[in-house]
């Protein structure tokens, strides 16, 4: 479409194409060189020939190196419960926000938005008291509860519940469904590209946390991937880099894997949840 | 919507031929207040939890400002400004609020910058456009601790891609993390790098809703891709900017993970952050207060930033 929109030489299009090739290229070369070393061995971190030996060893020896199967256990079990727990709790509250009518509705809605600026992530010296106050120090639910009530999912499925004709939610109470029964069977349905671009953001942004869980966890019982891995990568400081670099992309893994298979529907969906 | 209407006396006469609109306003409050109790119900369970781990630690976390930290035998004893007295005098704490400061004025506008830049080079007709997006999205899919381990190893002295690049050019090899002159530095690249193509995706976005036919006009009228631009995309993607620029200034604050892999905050101090001293004095000298006088001052500038965004973007009705 440029080409027919914009008066411009094959010179300009070589330019444009040109940049856009060098700087995707420049991009890549972090996680590239990252991902040559450690598919390599040791001896070839800095060494790059095209025919290198390839190896799995440095794979093997992070996996047995650190209890990487626990983490990835905990990192799941965490992900999974948030995400549970953020779609009831905030499907709930959003509903309420888009369709009923209530005194205190827009002094709640503001302080609902208020979490979008003042985040549980800085609050942690006030939070880990009251984990600490609650028993829950070094548990799963202790990393994920101060998330379960997402002020973003809330706003976000607000939104897109205003957007459901008026018709179709009286139809259902003609029909005799209760309020529940409409969120569940009209609104819900109605929702479902929202809540998988809210799904998406969520786990892609738990499974990457890192702060909050490493203050409230203290074993391998509990602690996530990320966690797990910068005890990994900053205590030993023996391991080998290759060896290190292998257990950075182990725990990146399963996200840049499905990244790279559904790259259409992630981008897709992070740029939904992202338009305000 | 007009519930006086209905006991208006006026009608009185008229409704009481029939009973069961005498009714309806009865009925009316009453479902109306059952409309409230669901409500609230539905609101409870979210806000319970919204409040025990937002609002309330941080009123908490102001009140414990005041305070003295507790240890060992000693409780906690009222203080008064003390704690911010202390803050004023600390020169790490002033250093963090310095670094944090260059470190967002650098950072924001590479990573706007940066994101356009993708988001044109992305949008619309491009050879290996599959590849180049995805090149662009990569680095946000991975976490941050991840991200700061691969610029870690990418900056090792002499080893590090970094160093062999100069090295070809005849460049002796540095140790970018481990002085403090370029610490800092290093560490906003890491940043730039894993959030430029997140914002990509908002300008991605936004240049989607462009309409073709200002592109057939401003082609009817002989403008050029600049100052097309210019004129007509800039000041359309200007509430997207906006927007993440208010994004990118909470993440200046709030997103310190690569710091706890690559420097500690150091060497010396030279990158230290507010998050991350926030950290150091809560959790490694257990001074809870000072920590929380700290956090006083990173939810004060959270709530400025939250403020400006309210006046700069609800002209856009963002929020109806």
């Amino acid at each position: 479409m440029s080409t027919l929109a914009h008066h411009e030489g094959p010179f300009d299009r070589a330019l444009f194409v040109a940049g856009a090739w060098t700087l995707a290229i420049v991009w890549l070369l972090p996680l590239a060189y990252a991902a040559w070393t450690a598919i390599h061995p040791p001896a070839f971190v800095a060494r790059f020939e095209l025919f290198a030996p390839l190896t799995a060893e440095n794979f093997v020896r992070a996996w047995n190196a650190a209890p990487f199967g626990r983490y990835y256990i905990n990192t799941i079990l965490l992900v999974t419960m948030i995400l549970a727990a953020q779609l009831v709790l905030c499907t709930l509250a959003a509903f309420a926000f888009a369709r009923l009518e209530f005194p205190g509705r827009n002094v709640l809605f503001a302080l609902v938005l208020m979490q979008l600026m003042v985040m549980p992530d800085i609050l942690i010296v006030r939070n880990y008291a009251t984990m600490s106050a609650l028993g829950l120090l070094d548990t799963i639910l202790a990393i994920g509860l101060p998330y379960f009530a997402s002020g973003f999912a809330i706003f976000l499925l607000r939104q897109t519940f205003k957007t459901v004709p008026r018709e179709l939610d009286e139809a259902a109470r003609v029909e005799g469904c209760s309020l529940l029964g409409v969120l569940w069977r009209v609104y819900v349905p109605l929702a479902r590209p929202t809540i998988l671009a809210f799904g998406l953001v969520s786990v892609s942004h738990h499974w990457n946390n890192f702060i909050w869980p490493l203050i409230v966890t203290s074993s391998v019982n509990t602690r996530p991937l990320t966690v797990g891995l910068s005890i990994f990568a900053t205590t030993d400081s023996g391991v080998e880099w290759s060896v290190i670099n292998a257990a950075t992309l182990i725990t990146s893994g399963p996200l840049l894997i499905g990244f790279l298979l559904f790259q259409r529907q992630f981008i897709q969906n992070f740029m939904r949840a992202g338009i305000k | 919507m007009q519930p006086t209407a209905d006991i208006d006396p006026r009608t009185r006469p008229l409704a009481g031929a029939a009973p069961a609109e005498t009714a309806a306003p009865a009925r009316r409050g009453w479902r109306l207040r059952r409309e409230w109790v669901q409500a609230w119900l539905l609101l409870a369970p979210a806000l319970i939890l919204l409040f025990a781990f937002t609002h309330l630690p941080a009123i908490q976390t102001v009140i414990d400002s005041f305070w003295s930290t507790p240890r060992g035998r000693r409780p906690a004893a009222f203080v008064g400004l003390a704690n911010y007295a202390r803050l004023l005098e600390d020169p790490i704490f002033i250093r963090a609020m310095v670094n944090n400061a260059i470190y967002a004025a650098i950072t924001i506008p590479a990573s706007i910058a940066l994101a356009l830049v993708m988001a044109l080079f992305v949008h619309g007709r491009l050879f290996g456009l599959g590849f180049v997006r995805m090149a662009y999205f990569t680095p946000t899919v991975l976490p941050l601790i991840a991200v700061a381990n691969i610029w870690l190893f990418f900056y090792l002295p002499g080893i590090g891609l970094f160093d062999q690049i100069r090295g070809i050019f005849g460049l002796p090899a540095r140790n970018w993390v481990g002085q403090p002159a370029t610490a800092l530095y290093a560490v906003m690249m890491v940043t730039i790098w894993s959030q430029a193509g997140f914002f990509m995706i908002f300008y991605l976005a936004a240049l989607q809703t462009i309409p073709q036919s200002l592109r057939e006009a401003a082609a009817l009228e002989g403008a050029s891709r600049w100052t097309f631009f210019r004129r007509v995309t800039w000041p359309l993607i200007m509430p997207t900017t906006l927007f993440i620029s208010v994004n990118a200034t909470i993440n200046a604050f709030r997103t310190v993970d690569h710091i706890f892999v690559m420097t500690q905050g150091g060497p010396n101090n030279a990158s230290m952050l507010l998050l991350y001293y926030i950290y150091e004095q809560g959790f490694r000298f257990w001074d809870t207060a000072y920590a929380a006088t700290l956090t006083v001052v990173m939810v004060t500038i959270l709530a400025v930033v939250g403020i400006g965004q309210f006046f700069l973007l609800d002209r856009r009705t963002h929020y109806r």
